[in-house]
């Protein structure tokens, strides 16, 4: 039985906190003495609504567009008109093999996507994302490596990327390094040692299961797909529905009142970089099988579509607000202008203008959208 | 928050280390790479020329190796390098980066090189620096990326890159006209685009397919490398649901792109490579793919650079040519590998 009224002595919780009329007169004590302190059952509920009541009511439209699903809806409009477009100047856009076509080519950036979005919902950011990747498929795809099998390449490129995500994350948290320049440094010596170990050459795949992987489709769809959405869901449901999420969207928020509430949050930290580390590898194994190959060449400048996607999503970049499924729409925006550009026959320049335009216009509508609705 | 359990702590402690040491292991055991032994393509000095003259220090200077033709490239060169007892070989950090290829190549001036072999990341950027050198009477090899000015080098050697397009669509232009195909679908898979060397054999392909009466459709371009091939070919393949031909520029890309045409199962057309990797004759000769042939831009010119570099540093000319001077210019020919004469190539391939 939730009781509202506020305890005495706890005061200026909120300004303009409710007083304790909200107790039915009916079940109140015969107030002949001064009422005994009754702890509130429900502080939380009572806390909320007066912080709801304290907050300013923004415009419907800003409201909309701010909330979890309004901010995806931006993005789902901008997918929708590329698709108008894509049906209105090309043929064979709408044709499923196309379609399926989209999907593999978003499904790589897509898994680093997920990775990334983590780390910048926690509050810091992965640079390295592209170069670990192309360090993990060089390392699963040596001729010793190969020589033992597909699930030792499997297993090497995740710990490969694990193990690179856990010295990014360990520098972080406790060396007191900017995510920035930690993950730059990163970024620059797993390409040196990607190209150390290849010497520079492409190793081809000859693993048969792995080369598989891109030409197996279940159902009529490749499981490039499949492995896509598998990650995408582990990574909703980790994100939405465990304690690990709610800790990341705490410690991107506001780290020092999530270290006083009693969050780790050097230790959230490190296993922020290692699951980022853990999608690079992932990715690694996937482009390994799709372009047959172990390059140092893998992944340059994926990170910065990474995080074009995730900032476009509606992510925001200082962290503590976005969401999984923003950032995989970003993914898809970007996939789908490649592809209609290349269904034209346009060249790529026009189409990264294109690209540069439209992260500037999303950014826009989020920033515009919040100021309005925080008054 | 402070364990309670002390010894459990310990044994999870010496677990994680136990596991750490163990994954590492595993992942230290994984790096050995014996690379296939490619075998560089290097020529021995025949008749006068093969007498030691002066000994002569060559500077060499290139593009970092980010696929296996420019990796080639540096193995040749050092490769034909040893071969001269006469020759001190002097190469410098290789680096895709002008400013710091300007650099490096200043430090060879300032050495006093007696030859100095440069392939440019960009002709034009770095002819006033051939022009340094020239001046400061070290005579300069341009290899194959041209300087934009004559005044910037001795003697510029490189392939044939209009010939290269016009050879490729030749092949094409023969093979479709023995089918007797009407109204053809032709594609073509550049590299990098902004490069001048891409335009050449764009043209020349484009203009060798006109002397046939076709035209080219579906154009895209990738990056040299197979990543950007197998994203490239696999929307290209979408917007053309049906092709005739495809001309691939350049044999590493071409990685990606037959794994994206693989992947898409599609085997109504047949391809043409660039380059003449190893991996590409090898599929070639298989004759289980869509590669039926490809147009030669060989690497083994690098070789032929230091074999020049050697002759202007002794002042020597050519051995089958009258004059006693080497030419300004060579331009090598671009010659097309089918599967009738793969065999006698497959030696010069290099590997991607």
């Amino acid at each position: 039985m939730s009781d509202h009224s506020a305890a005495p002595g706890v005061t200026g919780t909120a300004p303009g906190a409710a007083p304790p009329a909200s107790a039915p007169p009916a079940s109140a004590p015969p107030a002949s003495a001064p009422p005994p302190a009754v702890p509130a059952t429900d502080e939380r509920g009572r806390i909320e609504k007066a912080a709801r009541a304290a907050e300013p009511r923004g415009s419907t439209l800003g409201r909309l567009l701010d909330s979890g699903v309004g901010r995806n809806l931006g993005l789902v409009a901008v997918l929708v008109l590329l698709c108008v477009v894509g049906v209105a100047t090309a043929d064979t856009f709408a044709t499923t093999s196309n379609l399926l076509t989209i999907l593999t080519s978003a499904s790589i950036i897509g898994v680093i996507t997920v990775g990334v979005t983590f780390v910048i919902i926690g509050g810091g950011i992965d640079l390295s994302v592209g170069k670990v990747m192309a360090l993990a498929s060089v390392w699963a795809t040596t001729v010793a490596t190969q020589s033992f099998g597909p699930v030792v390449m499997v297993f090497c490129a995740l710990a490969v990327g694990a193990g690179a995500g856990l010295v990014n994350g360990l520098l972080i948290a406790y060396g007191r390094i900017v995510p920035f320049i930690v993950t730059l440094a990163m970024l620059i010596s797993a390409q040196g040692l990607a190209e150390r170990i290849s010497g520079r050459r492409s190793q081809i795949v000859t693993d048969p299961t792995i080369a598989a992987i891109a030409t197996t489709r279940l159902l009529g769809i490749p499981l490039m797909v499949y492995i896509f959405a598998a990650v995408v869901a582990v990574g909703w449901v980790l994100l939405n529905r465990t304690t690990f999420g709610r800790r990341t969207f705490a410690i991107g928020g506001n780290p020092e009142a999530a270290r006083l509430a009693g969050l780790d949050v050097r230790r959230h930290t490190i296993a922020l970089y290692v699951l980022s580390g853990l999608c690079c590898g992932i990715a690694a194994i996937m482009i390994a099988s799709l372009t047959t190959t172990g390059s140092s060449t893998h992944g340059t400048l994926y990170e910065l579509d990474a995080i074009a996607a995730v900032i476009i999503g509606g992510t925001l970049l200082t962290g503590g607000r976005g969401t999984l499924i923003g950032s995989i729409l970003g993914v898809l925006v970007f996939t789908t202008i490649t592809n209609l550009f290349v269904l034209n026959n346009l060249e790529t320049e026009i189409q990264n203008i294109a690209k540069g335009v439209i992260i500037v216009i999303a950014v826009l509508i989020q920033t515009r959208a919040r100021r309005s609705s925080s008054g | 928050m402070s364990d309670p359990h002390p010894l459990t702590a310990g044994l999870r402690r010496r677990g994680f280390l136990i596991g750490a040491l163990g994954v590492g292991a595993t992942l230290t055991a994984c790096t050995s790479n014996e690379a296939p032994a490619s075998s560089a393509n290097v020529a021995v000095a025949a008749g006068d020329n093969a007498v030691a003259g002066t000994p002569v220090t060559i500077g060499f200077s290139a593009p970092a190796a980010d696929h296996g033709w420019i990796a080639a490239i540096a193995n040749n060169a050092a490769a034909q390098a040893g071969q001269y007892p006469d020759v001190t070989f002097e190469a410098v950090n290789p680096t895709n980066d002008v400013t710091q290829q300007i650099a490096a190549v200043d430090t060879l001036i300032t050495k006093q090189v007696d030859a100095l072999v440069i392939l440019p990341n960009d002709g034009s950027q770095l002819t006033s620096l051939g022009r340094k050198a020239m001046a400061a009477g070290i005579p300069v090899i341009n290899l194959d990326r041209i300087f934009d000015s004559p005044l910037a080098y001795r003697t510029w050697i490189g392939g044939d890159n209009y010939g290269m397009g016009v050879s490729a669509g030749t092949y094409v232009g023969e093979q479709l006209k023995a089918k007797g195909v009407t109204n053809p679908v032709i594609g073509e898979i550049a590299g990098i685009d902004s490069l001048p060397l891409t335009q050449a054999r764009s043209q020349g392909f484009a203009d060798a397919l006109t002397s046939y009466g076709f035209a080219l459709g579906p154009r895209q371009a990738a990056d040299f490398t197979a990543q950007g091939g197998q994203r490239v070919t696999a929307n290209l393949l979408q917007a053309a649901p049906k092709l005739d031909a495809l001309w691939n520029h350049d044999d590493d890309q071409g990685i990606g792109v037959l794994a994206a045409i693989s992947q898409a199962a599609r085997t109504e057309f047949f391809m043409v490579g660039g380059a003449g990797s190893a991996n590409a004759m090898r599929d070639i000769k298989a004759d289980n793919t869509v590669l039926k042939a490809t147009v030669t831009y060989s690497p083994s010119m690098a070789s032929s650079a230091i074999a020049l570099a050697r002759l202007v540093a002794q002042n020597k000319g050519m051995g089958d040519l009258v004059e006693k001077e080497v030419p300004t210019s060579i331009t090598l020919a671009s010659a097309t590998i089918t599967k009738e004469n793969v065999d006698t190539y497959l030696a010069l391939g290099f590997e991607s």
